[in-house]
């Protein structure tokens, strides 16, 4: 049996640690909710070269800001506390800024001391900052028809990242349209095309991967690539069918009231 | 209690030692953190870089990295591996403090203790109310809360609110919401809570805490004897349950004050007028030797003998 004294010690110290422990409960309820809402990270907010995925990043980056001073054209900065941007003291850029120069040597992922910014990366071509997307075709001026070619010029990947794709201008009807157009496999995500584009709000902005990037499914094959891939269809045997052609009864490849094909492919085959 | 205590705080002190003698480790403290803050600024002020990055993580002298163990903990409690040269910067401040007592970090290095010093000159200028007064044990469950917040959130939790790196790095890279926190924490200090952050919530503090309970260097009480129970010590100690046991101890026990809620910040040593306390290893247990009956007498004769 308990001394009423020990029952009395026993009832404050349980009193006391369920306090506490509420306490504790309410405060790192709230921390941990501040810290998840932190991981929206704004759209115009590009992470530095090498960094983890944001989710990761916010466990890795100490906020030490090494990256920051390492940088040469002053592109990083440190995030403010209250703005309403990234997590307060992590390092980031705003292309239309500043944009990133690519430096060879990388040198903001070699001052990271912690791995938030992966020191895997030796080549600065394999950075995905972002991937640059022509969110406005209505006010770029090469879908005018103009010649601006700007973001095409300036980008370190140019003819890669950035390609002028030609096609036919309906508007005026005999001139052609030279389509900036962006090949995500090859974009860094620095920011040039962006920072350059001569509007003054630019039609060609950089996104995170997650918002300018869709993602095929796993399973999705292209049949094309497998056929070229097998040097032969993969399954043998197929019968060709009938194609179907325009026009009235025109179930029938002989198809009266139907017409020929005006470009058959190269081998006869349809 | 004596009526050496109804004299104001520090007056004793004043009168023997002098105004800068009362306040040695006071000068000393600022002048340290003056210096600590001043390798991270050379570079950004004057283009020489002596130390780069912050209290979370820096590089001195383009070869010596150093990273805050705490800092260093949540993000391995959130998932993530360090890689080796903030493991080791982190291994190396924590050696450097488990040699020269955790708290000595919040003492001599903290841009806060600067603010929350000033909130307490203020508080006791204003004989404030001490108002709410969490256990100081409180520290040490946010200290838990927060690595459990690293862990379930898979962030650096504590540094979305830190005010001790928040504060450095807005003094370092010029960021102007840092003047909030330092503001934030000042009221509370002086009006919610006296020596509340520091003294009771800091989880920061908490963990330099748990560091130092081994540290070598450390405050003694070795002239004990000689107390004259001014009270002037308990009243200048920002964690003054920690006095007792060295300087009240009963005869034969340790006059090292071996808590590690300790700061080092030397404040005692500079209030007593009796120079009860030294900085000393914490395995020298020596005691002065107590002014005997005989002595005493002895003195008083020569003194009678005199006139």
């Amino acid at each position: 049996m308990a001394t009423p004294q020990l029952a009395q010690s026993r009832r404050r110290f349980l009193a006391d640690t369920a306090r506490m422990a509420g306490g504790c409960a309410v405060a790192g309820l709230g921390l941990a909710y501040v810290a998840r809402d932190a991981r929206a990270l704004p759209a115009d907010a590009l992470r530095p070269p090498g960094a983890l995925a944001e989710d990761d990043f916010l466990g890795a980056c100490i906020r030490c800001g090494l990256c920051v001073r390492d940088c040469p054209f002053d592109t990083l900065k440190l995030a403010e506390l209250g703005t309403d941007g990234p997590a307060t003291g992590t390092p980031y850029f705003t292309a239309r800024t500043v944009p990133c120069e690519m430096c060879d040597d990388i040198p903001c992922v070699a001052a990271c001391p912690t791995g938030a910014l992966d020191p895997a990366l030796d080549d600065i071509d394999d950075a995905r900052m972002g991937t640059a997307v022509l969110v406005d075709q209505e006010n770029c001026l090469n879908f005018h028809g103009l010649r601006c070619d700007v973001c095409y010029r300036v980008c370190p990947a140019i003819d890669a990242a950035i390609t002028l794709e030609a096609s036919h201008d309906e508007r005026s009807g005999h001139h052609a349209i030279f389509a900036p157009t962006v090949h995500a496999g090859h974009c860094t995500g620095c920011g040039l095309c962006e920072k350059s584009c001569v509007l003054p709000e630019a039609a060609i902005k950089v996104l995170p991967v997650r918002l300018a990037r869709g993602e095929a499914a796993d399973h999705y094959r292209r049949g094309w690539e497998e056929k070229e891939k097998n040097g032969a269809p993969l399954v043998d045997g197929l019968i060709d069918l009938p194609d179907r052609l325009p026009g009235p009864g025109t179930d029938n490849l002989a198809a009266p009231g139907g017409f020929e094909p005006a470009y058959k492919l190269p081998g006869g085959r349809r | 209690m004596s009526t050496h205590a109804q004299l104001p705080v520090g007056f004793e002190a004043l009168e023997t030692k002098g105004w800068i003698g009362s306040r040695r480790y006071l000068l000393l403290r600022r002048a340290s953190q003056l210096f600590f803050l001043a390798l991270f600024l050379t570079g950004p002020l004057f283009g020489f870089w002596i130390a780069k990055g912050t209290l979370a993580g820096s590089l001195t002298l383009d070869f010596l990295p150093l990273a805050d163990p705490l800092v260093a903990l949540q993000s391995i409690a959130a998932g993530h591996w360090l890689t080796a040269t903030a493991l080791t910067g982190a291994l190396i401040v924590l050696a450097a403090y488990v040699l020269l007592g955790g708290r000595a970090y919040c003492a001599w290095v903290c841009p806060i203790n600067p603010v929350t010093d000033a909130a307490h000159w203020m508080h006791r200028r204003l004989d404030l109310p001490k108002g709410w007064q969490p256990k100081r044990s409180a520290r040490y469950w946010l200290l838990g809360t927060v690595l459990t917040a690293s862990f379930a959130s898979g962030t650096i939790a504590w540094e979305i609110l830190n005010p001790v790196t928040m504060v450095h790095r807005g003094l370092v890279f010029g960021l102007s919401a840092a003047w909030l926190v330092v503001a934030a924490v000042f009221l509370f200090d002086l009006f919610v809570s006296r020596r509340g952050w520091c003294g009771h919530l800091c989880p920061v503090g908490a963990f330099y805490g748990l560091i130092g309970k081994t540290s070598i260097l450390r405050v003694s009480a070795p002239k004990r004897a000689a107390c004259d129970d001014c009270m002037d010590c308990y009243a200048v100690c920002p964690e003054n349950q920690v006095i007792s046991p060295a300087l009240k101890g009963s005869p034969g026990t340790s006059p090292i004050i071996l808590a590690g809620d300790c700061t080092n910040c030397g404040a005692c040593i500079d209030v007593c007028a009796q120079d009860v306390f030294r900085f000393t290893h914490r395995f020298d247990r020596r005691l002065a030797e107590p002014p005997s009956q005989f002595a005493a007498e002895q003195s008083a004769a020569s003194l009678m003998h005199k006139e």
